[in-house]
């Protein structure tokens, strides 16, 4: 029987240089199914990189991730494309809606690239946009959206293809306090009843104090202090 | 934090005068209160009797007789281990916090891991108040509850650019 506390995710001292700035200088963690976890730390500290990393977008130049008992860097490109594709879900500071297609088209796209049918996928883009409370949005494209609303989308479209983690990076933080509250909730209510887990970077204490625990970065090292 | 805690902390510079140790407080806690002479003289009496401050020198001038007194090594316990316990995250008067790093750095003490401590003390209790937040409908209850939300969330901005302020510091 598997344990049940096993960690879904974890990271061995994982290093990443941009030119000569080192983002990342030796970070471990690890991520428990279901979990939410805080990131935070000053700007430049490495959580964008680390948040990347996660989510199997950049490569780390040293050290590794695991995720469900297999090592991100020893998955072919197309393996890993669909690992992001089907289990982890990406949000970003300003949603990074595409431009030219509708709230609902947005949220269908993981769903489209995973071959789903088309029809089925839009019925299900559409529940999830209503139950983000962004239905009204499904035929306005981004640029006729208000931030908030293009943020709920982008959470749909986040958690659309049944992610078992979701990465979000300053998820409220383009957003005012009630809008950021409402995307948050929207978006920690639709990882529990999934069961997903949940890496939240911020700036934002609300957001930190909602987690389950929290990483705090700093020079591209998690302060070993702070892991509450 | 008592008014011997304040005391004790403003003699980790060194040893002082009664008259000097009221200075030093008011000019390095513009925001607060200032002390009275009285409050302080009573204050470092009893520290003298607890064995927190002793004596460093009498000297006899123009006027009445001065008296300096030093931190003595429990007063300097007594100091690490206030600074052990974080404060309660609310309600307080903010300027605690402010006290108890200041203290932790002229102690060469601990600062950053106060600072943590008191973050995590913090966070812990903007959890309780957004859960609290989050059983009600009702619109007054949520807006109390923001208005003290928003307090912790200043406090955890400045613990956090303390933090900064120190890494920076140690960085130059």
């Amino acid at each position: 029987m598997t344990e049940v506390h096993d960690p879904l995710m974890t990271a061995v001292g994982l290093r990443k240089a941009f030119g000569r700035t080192e983002a990342l200088r030796g970070v471990s963690m690890s991520l428990a199914p279901g979990e939410v976890l805080a990131v935070t730390g000053p700007s430049g500290s490495g959580k964008s990189t680390l948040l990347l990393c996660l989510a199997g977008v950049l490569r780390p130049e040293a050290g590794h991730v695991q995720y469900a008992g297999q090592r991100l860097d020893e998955l072919s490109e197309s393996q890993r494309t669909r690992l992001r594709r089907r289990e982890l879900g990406l949000v970003l500071q300003f949603g990074q809606l595409v431009p030219e297609l509708t709230g609902v088209q947005n949220v269908m796209m993981p769903l489209l690239l995973n071959r789903h049918d088309r029809a089925a996928a839009r019925t299900s883009s559409l529940g999830w946009l209503e139950r983000l409370g962004a239905g009204q949005v499904a035929d306005v494209v981004p640029g006729e959206m208000s931030g908030g609303e293009a943020q709920r989308v982008a959470v749909a479209r986040a958690l659309v293809a049944g992610p078992r983690v979701v990465f979000a990076d300053e998820p409220t933080g383009a957003l005012d306090t009630l809008s950021g509250e409402r995307v948050l909730e929207a978006l920690l209510s639709s990882a529990r009843d999934t069961g997903a887990a949940v890496v939240l970077v911020t700036h934002d204490n609300r957001v930190a104090a909602t987690a389950d625990r929290e990483i705090v970065l700093r020079d591209g090292r998690a302060d070993p202090r702070l892991v509450t | 934090m008592s008014l011997g805690h304040v005391l004790l902390g403003v003699l980790a510079d060194g040893p002082a005068h009664g008259y000097d140790l009221k200075r030093a407080h008011d000019e390095r806690f513009p925001a607060v209160k200032t002390l009275a002479y009285g409050q302080v003289y009573a204050t470092l009496a009893r520290l003298e009797r607890d064995g927190l401050v002793e004596v460093a020198e009498t000297t006899q001038g123009a006027g009445p007789e001065r008296t300096a007194y030093a931190l003595t090594a429990e007063g300097r316990a007594a100091l690490l281990g206030w600074l052990e316990k974080p404060e309660p995250a609310g309600p307080y008067p903010a300027d605690d916090l402010v006290r108890k790093t200041v203290v932790a750095l002229r102690l060469g003490a601990d600062a950053d891991a106060y600072l943590r401590r008191q973050r995590e003390v913090h966070l812990a209790r903007m959890r309780e108040l957004l859960a609290l937040q989050r059983a009600t409908d009702a619109v007054d209850a949520r807006i109390v509850v923001d208005h003290t939300i928003s307090h912790l969330d200043a406090d955890l901005r400045w613990l956090e650019t303390a933090a900064n302020r120190l890494a920076e510091g140690r960085g130059r």
